[in-house]
């Protein structure tokens, strides 16, 4: 059984196509780390997985279940979450207010127009430990605008974590993070149960390297290179795809 | 919680208790039935923008067809009271029948997002106002129709403006409770989710689309009760009621009140009503002040009266203060 | 020739139900390809469309009685005057609210509203009607059926304006810069068309469209209060079933909507209004970026 199995999957813009023919074949519990230039594909994927976009041909499958033709949201309650390479957080609201809607987002009172969502204890007692395990316990109250970039990074990976994922897409979490920040997020990603099965965008290399147990190297819109850390670094194509141009 | 919030609170809690016993006792005070009926006509207007702003505010989406809605609900109490039906079963139609409304006018246009909605709703509302117009069979063209008397609940007769006023603040009560309830509500929490960020929520397993035509069901039913009383209130309809005047009307009252906020639409109500009302005393161009105050509001004070007024008076105070110093 | 001599009268009343009805879709044409041409551009729906028309045809109708003007030059006057008029509405508020479309649509609305008062208030509550120009007044009789001189002009006007509009969009640098803008307004930017200047060309444009309309159709429709608002939807209806942007879509919207409309004036006469919904419902259902609009990527 694989987690994620992606087969054949082609998307085009107008007459541009941005990936074709992609394979991936995710296990269970590992961690994958998906890179490439800028304008690789890279993004584009990740919507095609999470269901933003439609693609034009190939399947998706998580679990074994195919999804190509599911809604976004769908993706969603099957245990699908990702977080963003820009941050979409909901800027007026507080931590804990976009951790609860994330929480709300797979409850089924997402749907009652009676009961009050600031006495959901229960959900808020959720989002409130989502919190805690990303390191912003203490400013749960806070609001969003408040926050650092680093923060809200963060505070996407508890949206996502909350939710409490089969399968975890995070695009790009350590980009425009200051070392410091790096470090925290870094140590937040290794402290992720192997339950949780993980595909990382990253562009920079050294930055996530040691994280990955499998490494994909996409470019131009297909996988040019798959292997272990060490089988992609010796690779000598990857060294051209970043070093070539 | 510390003395000054308390003491906030205190001071709020009396201010609002105030303003109750006021809006409760308006036959009381206020000079003459006429203006009592005025003082009704604006409860059902702040329902009726309550209903628009349900959508403005929370779900990010103007409607410009909603005086379709509450015509549909007006003429259709008025249609079924003229062919007979007790009031009872005439008020649960005009519900019904303007849900089915609603849901067809919430389908279509809830293909598109932004302008397109806009444009959609806009035609939705003027289809309604042709037909208003032209079905002369049911709707009597031009001339109107008359309702022939007012409902008597509980054996109350609402046949005195006072009374009528009373039943519509107790009408206007419960629908603002209601409001309360839905927009602080889980759903409400989704609702505004979707409104800032649609594509985030449906990656979060919303049904943006499905709690989108929520809404603007419980819109619609605002917009029926809204569009019941006033058939009650002036016991008479005619087209200008779903012209595209009174789909801009409550759009107006709720950007100017303050869209987004529970108190906002009732405000915007109040005060585009008082100004409707002392204008037509002088002058008879209602339409021109609608379109001037509405292209006065955009331009200047887009987050509505009471925010802007606020804000203008912050900034009037900071330059004076910095004015002695420079 | 016998057959044809024995045409009977009910199928000329066919016949001239459809020549009305093309020639309302040539009304239709003048009012809503400005209409989808701003929207194609500046993304705002014009409001003050309908408005622009009946200003026209204001304007036009008053040249034309009081100030003794030829018919045509008083067209040209009523297609000017309301390019001036969407001029200073584009410049002096527009402008300012760039980039808040909703702001926008609420301003042309309020001065929708604006205008309409205006109108009463100068030209009063009464139908203006004009008499059609003399050399095109009368008809012909071909084939048994009657052809209304007028109507035919009209239909040849609006062919002929579709056809410059066309060669302006496709043919010309001006027209180059609007499609690229109607496709991409960043990317027009930054190749360095200076975009501001071109919506205010658009939309004096539209509205020159709009108000001449306004004038060729007052002789068929007369000027009356209320007409902005009668036309308005009209133009929506027409722009939600053609496509925005597109100018075959207006064209074939409007045809279709002239068509329903006229044949629904006369066998439902009082569900005419309503049975424009149809045609959008069905577009909204199956194709909702229109029947020539682009997808949204």
């Amino acid at each position: 059984m694989t987690a994620l199995a992606v087969r054949d999957l082609q998307k085009s813009f107008g007459g541009l196509r941005v990936t074709q023919q992609i394979h991936l074949e995710i296990a269970p519990g590992e961690r994958r780390l998906i890179i490439g230039p800028n304008g690789a594909g890279k993004t584009t994927l990740f919507n095609l997985i999470a269901g933003d976009l439609r693609p034009d041909g190939g399947s998706i499958a998580l679990f074994g279940q195919p999804i190509t033709r599911l809604p976004a949201r769908a993706r969603a309650h099957l245990g699908l979450a990702r977080t963003y390479q820009i941050i979409t957080l909901f800027p007026k609201d507080t931590l804990l207010r976009n951790v609860t809607l994330s929480l709300l987002g797979l409850s089924r009172l997402r749907w009652n127009p009676l009961a009050r969502l600031d006495r959901q204890a229960h959900l808020i007692a959720q989002a409130e430990s989502a919190l805690a395990r990303v390191g912003l316990g203490a400013m749960a109250h806070r609001s969003l605008a408040e926050t650092s970039y680093g923060e809200r990074r963060r505070v996407e990976i508890a949206m996502a974590l909350a939710q409490n994922p089969r399968v975890l897409l995070l695009d790009e979490p350590f980009a425009g993070l200051s070392i410091d920040e790096r470090g925290e997020v870094k140590a937040l990603l290794a402290a992720i149960p192997r339950d949780i099965t993980i595909v990382m965008i990253e562009h920079d290399m050294d930055v996530a390297l040691d994280f990955a147990d499998r490494i994909s190297v996409m470019h131009f819109g297909a996988i040019a290179v798959e292997g272990t850390r060490a089988e992609v670094v010796a690779d000598p194509r990857t060294k051209e795809i970043y070093l070539g141009e | 919680m510390n003395a000054r919030q308390g003491a906030f609170q205190g001071a709020f809690r009396g201010t609002f208790a105030v303003a109750l016993l006021l809006v409760a006792s308006v036959p009381l005070w206020v000079p003459g039935s006429y203006y009592i009926s005025v003082a009704s006509e604006v409860l059902i207007y702040a329902i009726f923008t309550l209903s628009v702003d349900l959508l403005i505010g929370y779900a990010g989406l103007v409607s410009l067809g909603h005086g379709g809605l509450f015509s549909l609900a007006a003429y259709t109490v008025a249609v079924c009271l003229g062919a007979g039906f007790g009031h009872f079963s005439a008020i649960l139609l005009a519900i019904a029948i303007t849900l089915a409304g609603t849901a067809v006018f919430a389908a279509l246009s809830l293909r598109t997002t932004g302008v397109g909605f806009i444009m959609i709703t806009l035609a939705l509302g003027q289809i309604m106002w042709g037909l208003a117009y032209r079905w002369v069979g049911l709707t009597g063209g031009d001339n109107g129709i008359s309702v022939a008397s007012r409902p008597a609940p509980f054996g109350v007769t609402l046949a005195t403006p006072a009374h009528f006023y009373d039943a519509t603040l107790i009408v206007f009560a419960l629908c603002l409770f209601a409001y309360w309830m839905f927009v602080n509500s889980a759903f409400g929490a989704s609702l505004k989710g979707t409104r800032d960020q649609p594509r985030r929520m449906s990656a979060l397993g919303y049904d943006v689309w499905l709690i989108r035509f929520c809404a603007f069901m419980f819109s619609g039913f605002l917009a029926a009760v809204a569009g019941i009383l006033f058939a009650y209130r002036a016991e008479f309809i005619s087209p200008p009621t779903a012209a595209l005047t009174a789909s801009a009307e409550p759009v107006l009252m709720a950007i100017s009140g303050g869209s987004g906020t529970i108190l906002g639409p009732v405000v915007g109500a109040l005060l585009v009503e008082i100004v409707k009302n002392v204008a037509s005393a002088y002058i008879s161009r209602w339409n021109m002040m609608l379109g001037a105050i509405f292209v006065l509001i955009v331009m200047f004070m887009p987050e509505g009266l009471v925010p802007g007024t606020a804000r203008l008076v912050r900034r009037l105070r900071a330059r004076r203060s910095k004015a002695p110093a420079t | 020739m016998a057959p044809l001599r024995a045409i009977t009268p009910g199928v000329s009343m066919w016949t001239i139900l459809a020549i009305n009805s093309v020639t309302f879709g040539g009304l239709l044409f003048l009012l809503s390809a400005g209409f989808s041409l701003i929207f194609g551009l500046m993304r705002v729906p014009n409001l003050t469309h309908g408005s622009m028309f009946m200003l026209g045809g204001y304007i036009g109708s008053t040249a034309i009685v009081t100030w003794h003007l030829p018919f045509w030059l008083a067209a040209a006057l009523a297609a000017a005057a309301v390019a001036v008029f969407g001029g200073v509405v584009e410049r002096l508020l527009l402008r300012r609210l760039a980039g808040s479309v909703l702001a926008q649509v609420l301003v042309t609305l309020g001065i929708a509203f604006m205008v309409s008062d205006f109108c009463l208030m100068v030209w009063g509550g009464d139908p203006i009607s004009i008499d059609t120009p003399s050399a095109l007044s009368g008809g012909t009789r071909t084939l048994g059926v009657y052809f209304p001189t007028y109507r035919i002009a009209i239909i040849l006007i609006a062919v002929v304006i579709a056809a410059l509009l066309w060669a302006l969009l496709e043919r010309t640098r001006l027209g180059a810069m609007i499609r690229a803008g109607v496709d991409d307004p960043e990317m027009a930017r930054v190749v360095g068309i200076r975009v501001s200047r071109l919506f205010t060309v658009v939309f004096c444009l539209g509205a020159a469209l709009a108000g001449f309309g306004g004038i060729m159709g007052a002789p068929i429709l007369s000027v009356y209060p209320g007409l902005d608002f009668a036309m308005l939807p009209l133009a929506l209806v027409v722009v939600i079933l053609g496509g925005t942007g597109s100018l075959i879509g207006s064209l074939v919207g409007s045809i279709v909507i002239g068509f329903i409309y006229n044949f629904g004036l006369v066998l439902l006469p009082q569900l005419a209004y309503f049975i424009l919904f149809l045609p959008m419902v069905v577009v909204l259902v199956l194709r909702p970026q229109g029947l020539f609009g682009r997808a949204a990527p």
